[in-house]
Parts: C-alpha cells; structure tokens; sequence
C-alpha cells in the first residue's frame, strides 16, 4: 500500500507546487505592496484573465489527449473580427453574431481534428496551418482595427456584477468560471472525459479496449476550437475591438498554463484544478510587476519562461522515475 | 465428448508472398488450458490474431458452441465472448485499476459516472481472482504481474468463453508465474477455455491439459500434455525426427581441439538481467568458437546482447582480458574489441538506402570518430578488398545494399565488422533465411576467423551447424544457460536436443 500511496502522490506533485507557488507570491505581493492583499486584486485576476482561462480549458483537453492546438490565438483573433465586423457594418444582433463565431470556431476545430486523426499528421503541423489560415482569414475582412460601439458589446464590457464586500466580477469572468466547471464535470465525471484520459495514456489500448477513439479526439480539437470562439467573444467584450493582431501569442500563454498547472504534455496526466492555478500564476505575475512599477511588463514574459523550464524539467523527473 | 466451446476448420490466411496459416484446424473445450506451441514463423501470432478479429481469415469456418461465427474485429471478437491479453498489458497505465477495468462501461448515475460503484465492482472484480490491491491507484503503480492480471480481469469481466493469453509469461519471475497460474486454474474451473501460448516448455507441462502444435503454417497435430514426451514435443516443433538429425551429424565433425591453454578473451560471471536472461558464466578465449543453441526465444539473443552492451546488465561482472569493465553500451564493447552481427539485419543492422561500400565503412568510420572521415579512396579500398574477401554480389561497390540478397546483405554487414578487426565476433543467426550456398561459406568464413585467432560467439537454431562450428556449446532454455558442453566429438544433435527439452531447471 505504501508503494501505491506515493505513487498517487507523485502524479499530484505538480498541482501542489503550483498552489504553493500561488500561495507564496501572494503572500510575497501582500507584505511588499500596500493594497495588494484584497478580494478585488484576486477577482481582477480572473476578469483581466478570463478569455485566458476559456482558451486554456480548451487547451487542456487537447493536450491531455497528447495533442497541441497552436491555432487557438488565430481562432480567438478570428473570433474578435468576425464579431466586429457583424456587429460594426451588418449590425447584426449579438445573440446572431455570437452563436455564429461559437460554430465557426467550432467547425474549423472538428476539421483540425479530423485531419489530425483521419491523416495520421502531428496535431502540431495540423494547427499551425489552422492558426495561419485563422489568421490570414482575419485581414481578408479588414487590415485595421475595428473598433466596437454596439451598445450591448459596451453593456458586456462595462456590467459590474456586485458581490459582497464592495467586490465586483464581470460578465466574462462568471463565463469564464461556467465554463471550467463544465469542463472539470466533464473531463473527471463522463465517459467521455476518462476516454480522453485513457487516449493521452494509450492509444494502442484504448482501440483494443474498444473506445471510441476517432470520436473523442476529434471532439477534443472542437471542444479546443469552441473554446478558443468563445475566448474570442471574452475578448471583444474586453477589448470592444476585433483585430488581426489580437491575442498574437496566446496559444503559448495557454499552453504554459496547462503545464505549469501540472498537466504533462506527453498527455494522460492532469487536472482541470491545474489549468485553473496555472492562469492565475500567469496572472499573478503580472499583477506583482504591474504593482512592482519600474520592471517592464516584458519581465513576465521572463518569469514565466523560467517558470516553464522549472515545471518541464519536473515533469521529467516525474515521469523519469514512474518508468523505472 | 463434450462440443468443443470453439472450433476452427480448415482455417486459411494469406500475406503477401506467404501463406501464413494453410487449412488449420484446432478446437478448444471448455474448462481446459490449451497451449498452442510451434517455433516462431510457425503461425501461432497469426492464428491469435485471426480468432480475436486483427486479421480477416482468408478461408475455413470459426464456430462459437455450435453456431457460426463471423469474426470482424476486436470488439466484435470481444462481444462474441472471445476476449486477449496481449504480451504487452494492452492496458492504460494513467489510469486508475477501477478504470481500466470498467472504461468503455463504467456505471451511471444520471448522466455522471458512479464512482463508488464503479470502485465497489472493481474490488469484487478483482477479488474474483484473489487479489489484493487497491483499486483506485494507478495502473503503473503496480508491477508487470499485477498489470497482466489486471488485463485478464478486464478480459473476464467481459464475460468471456474464451481468453487468449499470449506469451503472458515472458515478464515475469518465478512467483508471478505461479501468481498467474493460480489465477488460471480458478478460471480453468468456471469453465473458460484459455488458449495459452509460450515459449516455455515447463510451463506448458505445468499448466496445460491438451496442445496444438503447429509447423510452418501446417497443422502438426493435437495432443494431451499427459502423451507427449518433452523430446517427442520438441522434435515435433523443429520438424525433424532425432535419426535425421543423427545422420547429418556424422557427416562433419569438427576436428579442431578448443584452445585451451590461451588467457581468456572475456569472461563473464553471474552476467544477467531480469525479465531477459537468468545469470551466467561465460569464458571465450582467442580462437575459440562458443556456439549457443535452444529455441527461438530461449534468451540466446539476450544473452549475447549483454556482452555487446546493448542491454544493460543487472548482476553480475564482465573482464576483458583480465580486466573487470562495464560495458555501458556498444561503444564501448566495440572500444574493447566487440563486434555484434544482429539477426535483424533489415532492422537494427544495414541501412538499405546507402550504397555496399557506405555499409561497409559505417562500423569503422564510427570508432575512429566522424571528425576524422576515411578518405574515398581508403573506401573504395576497404570495400573492394571485402567483397573480393567474401565474394559478395555483385560486386559493385555502389550498390544499394537493399538491391541484394539475404545470403549477401548478411555478408556486407560480416564485412562491416570485420574491417574493424574485432577481438570477439558476435553472429547472432547470421545463417538465417540465407540459401544454402550461402550459408556454408559463412560457416568456412567462421571457422577460418576462428583459426587466425578471433574468438567467435555463434548463435544459431539450427544444431547441426552450432556443433559443426563451436568448440563448445552453451544451451539455453527458458532464459536460462542450462548447460555448457565441450564439443569433443562425442557430442550429437541428439544430445542437443534432449538438452534442451529436458535441461535441468532449478
């Protein structure tokens, strides 16, 4: 029995050193800055973050199955131009516009996916030609910025949802935190989530033991692309622009996230707690540098690369160790 | 007699270019462990595999307690009642033992997977099989026995009349074996016919009641373990009767007495690895001639694969000419002297797309380090001079090597190893699947090697040819070195071959 306890421990190593390192720079960020330590600092983590976390949902499904979507900025960009341009020169309702970003950004997922899986081609070559075809598509609409007046996108980006304390959260953040609960539902509480599990651990096996395996991965790139859609939508409210050069880099924000939240890239192992830590590390470290005042904000970037190679090379140990 | 639970009739498979199975038929009754035996290449894979659905049969009938089955794929075997556990636990090792168990078909409660029940099934699953383990741990957790267990739970649970378990044994240690065969006889009672397949004769007397043996294809008979002697199982296998062997003996003897009086070249004691090769002593010296013989499968690749350092020994002690070395990797048994001629020449020796001469020059232009390349024409004058040396054809330097035959590839990679001017020349099946030509050059080559002095380490399944070469004889069985014997003139196939069968285990 010990043998087996420590070994579940193991696969739990990860999300541990990730709440501890949310904890400590919270507490770091509380002593060193005066009104650091408030509900509304958290909170403001989760509106500034929430297309964020969508996208990075999206992304953990993916990657648990072994995959990688590189497309998902391009598709979130998509999303924000498509909705711009609807609304700004067809004006077009808001409940048209967004369910037809969701499709679209679902239908280019599905295709990702079935090309990934009828092909046999790396999901990594796979998206990034969805991510260029995403994009490229965003300028055939226009080259500029096109900015938003549409009184309910305004409604979205302004609604400040009171809690108790004199605390608020957005529209999106709400969203955004829906959303995860779903995920988290669906990924440890379905079929359909523990297939998903049991393809990032065998493919081989999950054939043999009869698992809808075609279906659950193609569904995992829809789900990756409905995901990135609606990260789009969070984002037009955030922004009130749609833009060829929105979200540029997203998919490695998202990316990082899922790994720094614990999930291991070869796919099979993670939580949907870890994403969920993952973005709010992503943005804590934002927030101290933004209170710090004289660091650029290019010195996230370099925490957060420091931070992958320190989770990477953990990963590997990890894993080194459950093999011998 | 009772009807035969199922039962395959004139069962035909064809490949491209072979005919892998040819009018087999083989049934199995309920409550019985049946071994189906025949040495690799003999259709036994090809047979597991059509009954569980990975092939479509190309002719005969399949019929399930009676009735006809058409069997189309794995799942579709599975839900016929027909379920496999694979050499490799086919299995999802990130995955809890409760999942693995139930994933496809886990219980719901409204949309949502039961939990607790799905725990409470599993733990009833397993305790079936009498074992003791916690079902919510991860798969990995858990060593190679319990995963295999796992396996044929899952594949139990299934409700199945039938279970196919394919070289089931080969990872495992003494106590997981008996681990399993418990588990097998308590499945044996309820009634499930269990096709067991191994290289592992004592197993096979062990555990069995009833085997089909087959041979290149052919169906070579069935018959109860209880009237078939070790020997008589054997010989069935091989395909030759012992008075054929024992005439071909006579014809060539080998004269030359083993060189006794000469240092070792290499020495290894207790040499061994878990799950591939039990320890063993072995002494080659200069110009000796070691041939080790036993079955496909009988851990003589393994055994030869230590000593190259390409696999990593887990005990023992190797010395080169008198000094203990670890031999990390080929590199380094290559540094001392080491050459090693794989019985996979397509795979793991030659690289079909360059040219002869490009093959030939590999090995060499390896240990010298590429900073310093060989010259075109110190090239051209190392590939000449070898494929004059062994007569390869043809005998043009620039061809593909994928272009030649088996007989001349195998020779192309010999020459890669000899311009190295090894110390010890390891031939794994270097005869296999060559004509026959061919073959009795490369033994001329190895005994002529082994007079100028190189030692040679010889493995081959064919007897004959091991006792027309070796000075002495090394002979595996079950992974394991069961027996080393002088070839000193009174040595015969026959000796061999009841070496083999019946070598002394424990």
């Amino acid at each position: 029995m010990n043998t087996t306890l420590t070994a579940r421990l193991r696969g739990q190593v990860p999300l541990l050193v990730t709440s501890v390192l949310l904890v400590a720079m919270f507490s770091v960020g509380s002593i060193q800055y005066e009104g650091f330590f408030s509900g509304q600092v958290l909170l403001n983590l989760l509106i500034d973050n929430a297309f964020l976390l969508v996208v990075a949902v999206g992304m953990t499904f993916v990657i648990l199955t072994g995959g990688i979507d590189l497309s998902v900025g391009a598709v979130v960009a998509l999303s924000t131009m498509v909705s711009a341009w609807l609304v700004e020169k067809h004006h077009w309702p808001i409940l048209v516009v967004i369910p037809l970003v969701l499709a679209i950004g679902t239908g280019l997922g599905w295709a990702m996916g079935w090309v990934v899986h009828t092909f046999e081609i790396q999901p990594f070559i796979v998206t990034l030609a969805g991510m260029f075809l995403a994009r490229g598509l965003c300028y055939t609409i226009s080259v500029e910025s096109v900015s938003i007046t549409d009184p309910s996108y305004t409604a979205m980006a302004q609604t400040r949802i009171p809690l108790p304390g004199g605390t608020f959260l957005s529209p999106s953040a709400v969203i955004a935190v829906l959303v995860a609960a779903a995920a988290f539902l669906v990924l440890h509480h379905t079929r359909f989530g523990r297939n998903v599990y049991a393809l990032g651990g065998s493919e081989q096996s999950a054939l043999l033991m009869g698992l809808p395996v075609a279906r659950t991965r193609i569904t995992v790139y829809a789900i990756s692309g409905f995901c990135s859609a609606l990260g789009g939508v969070l984002l037009t409210f955030y922004m009130l622009s749609g833009y060829g050069l929105h979200a540029v880099g997203l998919e490695l924000d998202a990316i990082a996230a899922v790994v720094i939240g614990g999930t291991l890239l070869t796919g099979g192992s993670g939580y949907l707690v870890g994403t969920v830590l993952g973005v709010a590390v992503l943005g804590l470290i934002q927030t101290v540098i933004s209170f710090q005042g004289t660091l650029s904000s290019w010195w996230t970037r370099i925490v957060i690369g420091a931070l992958l190679f320190l989770f990477i090379v953990l990963q590997r140990l990890i894993t080194a160790r459950r093999h011998t | 007699m009772q009807q035969p639970v199922l039962e395959v009739r004139g069962l035909r498979k064809e490949f491209p270019g072979v005919l892998a199975l040819d009018g087999i038929d083989f049934r199995l009754f309920p409550g019985e462990v049946h071994a189906l035996m025949g040495e690799n290449g003999a259709g036994k894979s090809t047979l597991i595999k059509v009954l569980t659905g990975v092939h479509p049969a190309d002719g005969g009938q399949v019929t399930m307690a009676g009735r006809p089955l058409r069997i189309t794929g794995p799942l579709q075997a599975q839900q016929a009642g027909i379920s496999t556990v694979y050499q490799e636990v086919n299995l999802c090792p990130n995955l809890s033992v409760a999942e693995n168990l139930f994933i496809g078909r886990e219980p719901r409660r409204r949309g949502l997977i039961h939990w607790s029940e799905l725990r409470r099934r599993a733990e009833a699953s397993v305790a079936e099989l009498d074992l003791d383990i916690d079902v919510t741990a991860r798969l990995d957790s858990f060593s190679i026995a319990i995963q295999q267990l796992v396996a044929i739970a899952r594949a139990v649970d299934v409700e199945a009349k039938v279970l196919v378990l394919d070289e089931p044994t080969s990872s495992l240690d003494r106590d997981e074996v008996v681990q399993l065969f418990t588990v097998m006889r308590r499945l044996r009672e309820r009634g499930v016919a269990i096709l067991f397949v191994s290289h592992f004769l004592d197993q096979v007397y062990e555990i069995c009641d009833r085997m089909t043996i087959l041979r290149n294809g052919r169906l070579e008979g069935e018959y109860l373990t209880r009237d078939l002697s070790h020997v008589q199982l054997v010989s069935r296998m091989i395909g030759s009767e012992l008075a054929d062997l024992k005439s071909l003996a006579a014809e060539s003897h080998r004269e030359t007495a083993a060189p006794e009086y000469r240092s070792p070249f290499l020495v290894a004691e207790k040499l061994g690895r878990r799950g591939a090769i039990e320890p063993y002593d072995l002494t080659v010296r200069p110009g000796e001639v070691v041939g080790l013989a036993g079955l496909l499968g009988s851990g003589r690749t393994e055994a030869a694969r230590l000593l190259f350092g390409a696999d990593q020994a887990d005990s023992g002690t190797v010395r080169v000419n008198g000094h203990a070395t670890a031999l990390r990797g080929p590199r380094a048994a290559i540094g001392h002297g080491i050459a090693f001629c794989s019985e996979n020449r397509k795979a793991e020796g030659l690289v079909g797309e360059l040219t002869v001469r490009e093959n030939i020059v590999l090995a060499l232009q390896a240990s010298r380090g590429w900073l310093r390349p060989l010259s075109r024409t110190a090239q051209d004058d190392f590939a000449l001079r070898w494929i004059r040396a062994l007569d390869i054809r043809p005998g043009d330097p620039e061809a593909p090597v994928r272009n030649l035959s088996g007989g001349n590839q195998q020779k192309v990679l010999l020459a890669r190893w000899l311009i190295t001017d090894p110390k010890l020349l390891i031939l794994d099946e270097p005869t296999r699947g060559i004509d026959i030509g061919a073959k009795a050059e490369i033994q001329k080559l190895v005994a002529g090697l082994a007079e100028k002095g190189m030692s040679v380490l010889f493995i081959s399944a064919e007897l004959e040819e091991v006792l027309r070469l070796s000075h002495k004889i090394g002979v595996l069985r079950d992974h394991r070195v069961v027996a080393q014997l002088a070839n000193d003139g009174s040595l015969t196939p026959e000796h061999l071959m009841e070496t083999i069968a019946s070598g002394a285990r424990r």
